[in-house]
């Protein structure tokens, strides 16, 4: 998998600070466990956040505070955690997705949105939503007016616009300042996860079609 | 071995500090440059490393002593009461203690570690939301990280607290705010200024430990 578009410094930031919705540490855990420049970059970031708790002042500490933390750890059977395992990846999702809708694609609880056009709404918490996109080949990808900030990951086949082409791993990060109308690209169903911070509209969602078989 | 009792005795007046790198003059801790130094040349990993190894009580209470009153400032800036803060703060000590195998000191410092740890705590505890995590790479078999690593990651702990001090403050206030989960993403990415690039430029252990791996 070549991956040409990446997370931001700021996303990469905004996670590793912890800052970021549910919708959007999604994509974020998503696209790293596919990519390990950004999981290279993640670790960087995470070293900033060492540095800021080692530069805290230093807060007292209650009475006893030790002796209440060794009580807590001896009330806790000491059986070690076990590790997390490297995730197989049975399906075509990586594991933090595969979390939220199954390991394949047949676990999906697909709705139709129109024009053969699926989409899944994911439960998420407060603040962004998430939404796995089915889009078929040659077909244009559906409400894509931004109006907050929106970050689409690509799954399978690929989609473009004017300028650019999102293939597998690729995430497109989108503002309302972006205009363009992509397209999934011929040959292969375009599947994707896109987050977004602006409403979601949950019924009267109308894809917009215009051009629904333009040919690249 | 300690017992618990030996570490509360610890707890309320180090004689000595029992694990501090060699030609150290053993300071109490408190305030002061030479503490700091002191801290610097703390082998916390050599520490975690007996907490694994060993359940080693007096270890454990040397990094509660450093980190604990860290990660209970840590919280509160991050909008926690005193109370739910130390309650946090002693969650995470005792989550350092539980998951001690998992630290892996050729990848990141214990500050790193226990950042993550208390971030975590945080968005449990303080936001109540969910924080999917990236797949875990398949490092192989884990080899005793070498001398190098060690000294490394520590390193780069201290090297971006430098290159966090010489920012302007207006940045610098920005980034902590940021790690204190007092910025939103909105108001992060907003700020164009942020020399994020540079600070990133700092840390070279991650890209490094990946390409060998990658290898
Ligand atoms: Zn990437």
């Amino acid at each position: 998998m070549t991956i040409r578009h990446h997370l931001s410094d700021q996303l990469l930031m905004s996670y590793a600070a912890g800052d970021l919705p549910e919708a959007f540490n999604l994509v974020v855990a998503t696209h790293i466990s596919l990519c390990d420049e950004c999981r290279a970059q993640l670790a960087a970031f995470e070293v900033v956040g060492g540095a800021v708790l080692d530069r805290c002042d230093l807060a007292t500490m209650g009475d006893e505070s030790l002796t209440a933390c060794f009580a807590r750890i001896d009330s806790l059977p000491n059986t070690p955690v076990t590790a997390r395992r490297p995730a197989r990846r049975d399906g075509l999702f990586p594991a933090p997705l595969a979390e939220y809708v199954g390991v394949d694609l047949g676990r999906v609880k697909w709705r139709s949105v129109g024009a053969g056009v699926r989409q899944a709404i994911l439960p998420t918490g407060k603040g962004a939503s998430a939404r796995l996109l089915h889009i078929p080949a040659g077909q244009a990808v559906p409400d894509h007016g931004h109006r907050g900030m929106e970050l689409t990951l690509v799954l399978q086949g690929a989609f473009r616009d004017d300028s650019d082409r999102f293939g597998p791993g690729d995430v497109e990060i989108a503002d309302q300042a972006t205009e363009h109308t992509p397209v999934a690209e011929a040959g292969m169903d375009c599947i994707c996860l896109a987050a977004t911070d602006a409403p979601l509209r949950f019924n009267g969602l109308i894809p917009r079609l215009a051009q629904p078989f333009f040919r690249i | 071995m300690f017992d618990a009792g030996q570490s509360e005795k610890l707890d309320a007046d180090p004689p000595a500090w029992p694990y501090a790198a060699t030609g150290q003059q053993v300071t109490r801790r408190k305030e002061g440059p030479a503490v700091q130094a002191l801290d610097d040349m703390t082998d916390w990993a050599g520490l975690m490393a007996r907490v694994r190894d060993h359940q080693d009580r007096a270890a454990f209470a040397a990094l509660f002593r450093h980190f604990a009153p860290r990660v209970k400032s840590f919280l509160m800036k991050s909008g926690a009461d005193a109370t739910l803060a130390e309650e946090c703060a002693q969650d995470v000590m005792a989550t350092l203690w539980h998951k001690a195998h998992l630290f892996d000191s050729s990848r990141a410092s214990v500050a790193t570690w226990i950042f993550t740890i208390a971030r975590n705590r945080r968005i449990d505890a303080l936001r109540k939301a969910r924080r999917p995590e990236p797949e875990e790479l398949d490092w192989g078999p884990t080899a005793e990280p070498d001398g190098a690593d060690l000294f490394e990651s520590r390193q780069e702990t201290s090297r971006l607290g430098a290159a966090l001090a010489q920012l302007p403050d207006k940045q610098r206030a920005l980034i902590e705010r940021a790690y204190f989960g007092d910025l939103s993403h909105g108001e992060l990415a907003a700020e164009t200024g942020l020399p994020l690039g540079t600070i990133k430029s700092r840390i070279r252990l991650a890209l490094e430990k990946l390409r060998q791996q990658m290898s």
